[in-house]
């Protein structure tokens, strides 16, 4: 991994639901340690209530965690208190939205959101240079030519275009990381692979890291480095991502991509029907969230909750069963 | 396919418009369609290509500003289009159920799940309470819910529930044909596969015909007959599944098959479609997709292409011209699955 850009310590946020006798707490995540390099681009993969968008949200500082810390550049989060301190961090790590239909303001011209950014974030840029600025981001999303897109209203605009707008607002603030939540699932399936391509051409010439959140896993390997997988507010399993998607260890990872379809497999009906419930978050006992619907629980899942081991090189699991990846791997789920 | 089968829906020159504004918007143009007992049948297009709207037009389910403007559905040989509505009541849930998008909009929330399988037994066949509730107990069973969540409320299921619930109540009455509209959208990738195997084997046991309508090609890949794609209104491929897959000839179906990657075999930049879906108040002249067509020609500008017989397969594409003897689709009329 290239150098550090992002790291978490047991970042963990819960959730207060129900009232007087009948209060619980929602563990959305627990316990997460995570890294983003420099350049990076990170996916975070999971199904729906996994965490996946509280992790950005903590990341974006839209909450603030339960427990734990997130270090950015080497510097710790819980002391950025100042309005000034927030703007210098949010303009740093701005954050893409999933629907592209109700993040921008319908009112105004493409070039407002982009320019309110720039005056709130970045002071360097001259009031009379912000018109160029804009343009130079349109440019850079692709949206040309710019100086006749920045005049569109955005019902003028596709929803490829919209959400390409939300990257060029992203932009305008030179960030490091753009923390992206399920940027391109609303979009249409001819325009989604557009978007994710645009995603990796501004790694390469801006240099800027993405964090990638998605429950595709296939749009995952298309541009991701590496890969963390979560289930129930565990981060279960990482590492890079042709490692991680042709050799799942943990048994919800494996699961998880035998369900992927896939038209270019043979597959026969008779695989596994895994028709396991959602798993519990609230008020959660000790052990494996994933222990009830693994094939290879043993006694000790229900005890004890498994942290994050290394296997292999960059690797990490959080299973008691997962082994090193070897050829002779126990029976797996993954029907690859 | 068994030789048991017969046909049993016939969509001839079917069209449906939008009229509002004065400037009518036809979402579905001209679409022929048969289907015959026990097959699985999946529609694909991306929003706005007017997969939904055919739907609902077999289904009549349409409401103003859509209207239907040409056309017939012939549900076992009587036109669903010049049926009144106490006819449709009798064929609706009996013979033909719908299974809606969303679970979380299609089921009442105020009420269990028990209260409305009871409404709709009693608003479509005489059953006794006591009968009711002995199929309410094995439809649930059928799509693998305990009967104990039979007086559950919709919220208090988990999504994948929800979608087997009412799915578990287009099975009331065993239909002949089951209409489904993106039934799986709402539900990650574990919950997606088993509801689709299910689905088919539900299909297997029970005997009755689908549509399927999504705008995932992959997701249907494995479990349906016969595919049609379709595009800013029209049908511009209709064949087997599987050839589909393998051959696809028209380049809007191969670019939606490029669209996706895969999670196996060598990573490879993949372009996706160029632009986007025309704006059907204002459809491209020629061929609609020509726009965006990687092949396009000055004559795909000149004249919208006809649906072509290729091998079985349907094309609406001029490439193909030559391959087939030019001939109209009311003559030459892909039937059922091999």
């Amino acid at each position: 991994m290239s150098e550090e850009l992002v790291r978490t310590e047991r970042l963990t946020r819960h959730f207060r639901i129900g009232r007087m006798l009948s209060r619980r707490t929602l563990h959305a995540v627990d316990d997460v340690d995570l890294s983003i390099g420099r350049g990076e681009i990170v996916a975070l993969v999971g199904e729906s209530g996994s965490g996946k968008s509280t992790i950005a949200r903590l990341l974006a500082l839209v909450y603030r965690p339960t427990r734990g810390e997130i270090y950015f550049e080497g510097r710790p989060l819980s002391g950025v208190r100042r309005r000034r301190q927030r703007l210098a961090y949010s303009g740093d790590v701005p954050m893409v939205f999933q629907d592209p239909y109700s993040s921008i303001n319908p009112a105004y011209r493409v070039s407002h959101g982009i320019v309110r950014g720039i005056a709130l974030h970045r002071r360097d840029v001259l009031r009379r240079q912000r018109q160029k600025e804009v343009e130079r981001v349109l440019d850079a999303v692709g949206l040309v030519p710019a100086a006749e897109m920045r005049r569109k209203f955005p019902y003028e605009l596709s929803g490829g275009q919209r959400q390409r707008v939300g990257f060029a607002q992203a932009l305008a603030f030179r960030p490091k990381l753009i923390i992206a939540d399920e940027p391109v699932s609303m979009l249409d399936v001819s325009i989604r692979i557009g978007v994710l391509n645009l995603m990796s051409e501004l790694r390469a010439r801006e240099g800027v890291s993405f964090l990638y959140i998605t429950h595709d896993v296939a749009s995952a390997r298309y541009i991701a480095d590496r890969v963390l997988v979560m289930y129930a507010g565990h981060l279960v399993e990482e590492g890079p991502t042709e490692d991680v998607l042709q050799r799942p260890l943990h048994p919800y990872t494996q699961l998880l991509l035998s369900a992927v379809p896939d038209p270019r497999a043979e597959l026969g009906i008779a695989d596994a029907t895994d028709v396991g419930e959602p798993p519990k978050v609230v008020d959660p006992k000790e052990g494996c969230r994933f222990q009830p619907r693994c094939p290879f629980a043993v006694a000790e899942c229900a005890a004890v909750t498994p942290v994050l081991r290394h296997l292999g090189p960059g690797r990490r699991v959080a299973c008691h069963v997962a082994e090193a990846d070897t050829e002779e791997r126990p029976g797996t789920l993954a029907a690859v | 396919m068994n030789a048991a089968s017969e046909r049993i829906l016939e969509v001839r020159g079917l069209s449906v418009a939008y009229n509002s504004d004065g400037v009518p918007v036809v979402a579905v143009d001209d679409v022929d369609l048969e289907l015959s007992s026990r097959e699985f049948l999946a529609i694909v297009g991306e929003s706005g290509c007017g997969k939904s709207t055919l739907l609902f037009a077999i289904a009549q389910l349409l409401s103003p500003p859509a209207e239907i403007v040409g056309g017939e559905v012939l549900f076992r040989g009587r036109n669903m289009v010049s049926l009144s509505r106490s006819e449709l009541r009798s064929i609706r849930w009996r013979e033909l159920s719908v299974v809606m998008q969303s679970a979380m909009n299609a089921l009442n929330p105020v009420m269990t799940v028990a209260t409305q399988m009871r409404d709709a037994c009693k608003a479509h066949a005489d059953m006794s309470d006591a009968e009711i509730e002995a199929r309410s107990r094995e439809v649930l069973r059928l799509v693998s819910i305990d009967p104990v969540h039979l007086h559950s409320y919709p919220h208090q299921l988990s999504g994948g529930m929800r979608q087997r619930a009412m799915i578990a109540m287009a099975l009331l009455f065993t239909p002949d044909l089951v209409i489904m509209d993106e039934p799986t959208s709402a539900l990650d990738v574990v919950a997606q596969r088993s509801l689709m195997v299910q689905i088919k084997q539900l299909q297997e046991q029970l005997g009755f015909a689908v549509i399927f309508v999504t705008h995932d090609m992959s997701l249907v890949s494995h479990f349906s007959d016969r595919l049609m794609v379709m595009y800013a209104g029209q049908v511009v491929e209709l064949g087997a599944t599987r050839n589909l897959f393998e051959r696809p000839l028209h380049p809007y179906t191969r670019g939606l098959l490029e669209a996706f990657p895969s999670i196996h075999g060598p990573r490879v930049h993949l372009l996706g479609i160029a632009g986007s879906p025309p704006d059907l108040a204002r459809p491209p002249a020629g061929c609609r997709f020509s726009p965006r067509c990687p092949e396009a020609e000055e004559r795909c500008l000149a004249s919208p292409p006809a649906l072509l017989d290729t091998d079985g397969c349907l094309v609406r594409c001029l490439l193909y011209e030559q391959a087939s003897a030019r001939t109209p689709t009311t003559e030459a009329r892909a039937g059922g699955a091999p």
